[in-house]
């Protein structure tokens, strides 16, 4: 009885922690689903949201793997082009493939190969595992090119989406693509998030943190270190999908080079290792502040100087920022985020 | 809700009436997707100061195209497919767009889709997809003057011709050096139905980008003894397989380079080993045709010239450029023709670049005479028959070599319809006919 008045009376308080911890998702749901498809630019979609989401997604990939289990990677878009090139050939050689059922069976052909290039992880370990991991990018890379069959021996080796429809409904309008962009990054965040807050997110952990000890508490360490990998491989084949299909509508596997690898690696250390709302924020400082450095110095001195000019200065402005803000925040991001976070609230009560 | 439909129709009057104010005068706009920095700036400065430095001397010499001023913005690309997407994003709501002129395969391709929607032409001069030839398929897309296969077989005639005559092909060996990457394997089917045709022997041996060690390659071709090596290079690659060639004592005029393989930055850092070295071209090098001269006294005498260095002014890509600006400029006067003395939708200019006819007499009264040959597009042949020439090097410039030649347009059109109808039947697209061509979008 006397429990049952306690929680009768902590009942108000619960709630207003609730509607406090479902105001942002709640808001970020109304803003993805209501306002951007009804009012964004085209601009807004296609050059900043997609290649945003996308990244997004392959930054929460490695961020499980890297972040979260410790094991360095340079393969991420070895990884997305996988994931890219198994949707387009699924897609194209299994008549009647639903949509979904295609990026499932591309994020799971990157898993596999996830799997396999996860295997050196057993023995090797931080930069040595690092170096191991440019194996998957340049083998993949010489594959795609090598075998006309990827490309469904397209001369070029370049290869175009194909119509994006789910249950009939086309997809392919710049608001389509956004959706099904938006939809997918959600659901497998989603997914993560439950993921690290499970029992193997905590086996990921140990394992990041000391590998020993994890083993001597009964972590099985090999098992651990290859689902990390071929759960990371699979967001990023799925990232990759989305990159290609919703994003540039076209693939070349030179488009998925060691350049893309580098900037989801950075992705992660901007935003935070080890944080999901870090993996989106890295994205978006990535994805959208060299644009909003570009658009203001031609706004600026587009008629002082040409842009070959405009786009060196926005370089070195772009790579003073991240080192200035490295030194501020090493932590990334996500912990400039909290400490924000933090003034505004011992500020307000 | 009420209130922000309001608010978005107002939004929508403003930016209506501000953007009817930006083009009170007439104007016709080029969105430049342009690379001045990254490994390929070389390219970029070259051709894209060329093409600007030919709009800008309509706009001195002639006010415009019957009065219509030519308008053009630049955004940086970095010849990177995703930075060519957002600056196509970006560039495309400004009015008046006449045509896109990307020069990159890769950007090409991600546009295809997205120029098909909006209805505007996209330009791929001398490179490019091949079966975009096929207007029936594409039918905003041209590869002008020169698609990668009508190279090769320009190539294989002029290597003939050579030698005296297709029949003297039999039995001679050729290589083909090429990059390793889309671009440099987009001939390797069409080099063998060419040595299948005439009876040569063939090996194509793959450079592995970017190129600059190629020892091993060229031990190879030294053992192989070939009459000739074609040369698909990009790049770096080219002046290596020259320097290397030399070491390995091939001599450098059996060595023919394809389009991408035939500027300056190609031949001047491979220094001695350059001489003597051929290559196709659709336009020649120099300073001497009336068109590069206006130019020089009417824009680089205003100050208005877009090459800092102007010792380049003439150079292969400078002049590719001005080429480039010619067929632009001509497919707005004779889209003009037909719709009237003013500012054209794309799907007008679409149709100019389908009525694109120049015949040796009109490139003549441009003042490109010798500069081009002709162009001779049509609603279902949007490469238009460009004649191809060859050039070689002395050391110090490019001296053309031969004739006009002309690729074996009936033996390709075949292979090109096999692969764009494949690609119609992948996209779910209709086969376009010449009523459809003849149906313009004009508002």
């Amino acid at each position: 009885m006397a429990v049952q008045a306690l929680d009768a009376a902590r009942l108000p308080v619960d709630w207003v922690k609730l509607v406090q911890k479902l105001a942002l998702p709640t808001a970020l749901f109304v803003v993805a689903y209501g306002v951007v498809p009804a009012y964004a630019s085209g601009y807004l979609v296609e050059a900043i949201l997609l290649p945003f989401l996308a990244l997004s997604l392959a930054a929460v990939g490695l961020n499980l793997l890297t972040g979260y289990c410790g094991q360095l990677s340079l393969g991420s878009s070895a990884f997305m082009a996988v994931g890219a090139f198994a949707a387009y050939n699924f897609n194209l050689r299994v008549e009647g493939l639903p949509l979904a059922g295609t990026m499932i069976l591309a994020g799971i052909s990157a898993a596999g190969f996830g799997v396999v290039f996860g295997l050196p992880s057993l023995r090797l370990r931080g930069f040595y595992l690092a170096v191991s991991t440019l194996a998957a990018q340049f083998f993949v890379q010489w594959a795609l090119t090598k075998f006309g069959w990827f490309s469904n021996d397209n001369p070029s080796g370049v290869i175009s989406a194909p119509h994006l429809a789910v249950a009939g409904l086309s997809l392919d309008s710049a608001t389509g693509r956004y959706l099904l962009s938006v939809t997918t990054v959600m659901v497998l965040t989603a997914l993560v998030w439950r993921l690290v807050n499970s029992a193997t997110g905590r086996n990921f952990i140990a394992v990041r943190d000391n590998e020993t000890a994890a083993r001597v508490i009964g972590v099985p360490v090999l098992r651990t270190k290859l689902l990390a990998f071929a759960i990371s491989s699979f967001i990023i084949g799925i990232a990759g999908v989305l990159w290609a299909f919703t994003y540039l509508r076209t693939v070349e596997p030179a488009g998925f080079n060691l350049d893309r690898s580098f900037q989801i690696l950075f992705i992660i250390i901007i935003g935070g290792l080890a944080s999901i709302r870090g993996a989106f924020l890295g994205a978006a400082f990535i994805v959208v502040l060299p644009l909003f450095l570009s658009r203001l110095g031609a706004f600026l001195f587009g008629g002082l100087f040409d842009s070959g000019v405009l786009d060196m200065s926005q370089r070195i402005v772009l790579g003073a920022l991240i080192i200035i803000f490295l030194i501020a925040e090493p932590s990334g991001l996500s912990a400039l985020f909290d400490r924000l976070k933090r003034r505004i609230g011992s500020r307000s009560s | 809700m009420t209130f922000f439909s309001h608010l978005r129709k107002a939004a929508i009057a403003t930016a209506f009436v501000l953007g009817a104010t930006a083009v009170h005068a007439e104007e016709q706009y080029f969105p430049l997707q342009s690379y001045r920095v990254g490994p390929y700036a070389a390219g970029g400065t070259g051709f894209f100061g060329g093409f600007i430095d030919y709009l800008n001397l309509i706009n001195i010499r002639d006010g415009g195209v019957n009065g219509v001023k030519l308008a053009w913005s630049e955004g940086e690309t970095q010849y990177e497919v995703e930075k060519g997407v957002e600056v196509y994003e970006r560039l495309k709501s400004n009015p008046g767009i006449a045509a896109w002129n990307p020069l990159s395969v890769g950007i090409a391709y991600a546009m295809i889709d997205r120029i098909t929607d909006d209805k505007v032409p996209l330009i791929t001069i001398n490179h490019g997809r091949t079966d975009t030839t096929d207007g029936r398929v594409f039918p905003y897309v041209f590869p002008l003057l020169l698609n990668p296969y009508s190279e090769t077989s320009g190539i294989v005639n002029y290597i003939a011709s050579k030698e005296g005559g297709l029949d003297k092909l039999k039995g001679k060996n050729i290589v083909v050096l090429y990059h390793g990457s889309p671009y440099g394997k987009e001939t390797i089917p069409i080099y063998e139905l060419l040595s299948q045709k005439y009876g040569f022997e063939l090996s194509q041996i793959e450079v592995p980008h970017p190129g600059n060690e190629q020892q091993a390659q060229w031990l190879t071709i030294r053992r192989e003894h070939p009459d000739y090596v074609v040369l698909r290079g990009w790049g770096v690659m080219n002046p290596v397989a020259l320097k290397t060639a030399q070491k390995t004592g091939f001599p450098a005029d059996h060595i023919i380079g394809n389009v991408w393989s035939n500027s300056e930055e190609d031949v001047i850092p491979a220094g001695d080993a350059a001489k003597g070295y051929t290559a196709i071209t659709t336009q020649a090098s120099g300073e001497r045709y009336p068109v590069v001269q206006e130019i020089v006294k009417t824009v680089y005498g205003d100050g208005k010239g877009n090459l800092e260095d102007k010792s380049r002014i003439g150079s292969v890509y400078h002049n590719l450029g001005i080429v480039n600006g010619i067929l632009n400029v001509e497919a707005v006067r004779i889209a003009q023709a037909k719709f009237g003395n003013r500012t054209l939708t794309g799907d007008e200019v679409r149709w100019g670049f389908e009525h694109l006819k120049l015949d040796p007499a009109r490139v003549e009264a441009l003042g490109a005479k010798d500069l081009f040959h002709s162009i001779n597009v049509s609603w279902d042949n949007h490469e238009g028959d460009g004649y191809v020439t060859f050039q070689q090097w002395d050391g110090k410039k490019w001296n053309v070599v031969s004739d006009w030649i002309a690729p074996d347009w009936k033996l390709l059109r075949p292979i090109i319809e096999k692969s764009s109808e494949a690609y119609a039947k992948e996209k779910g697209i209709k086969i376009r006919t010449a009523e459809d061509a003849d149906a313009v979008v004009s508002n």
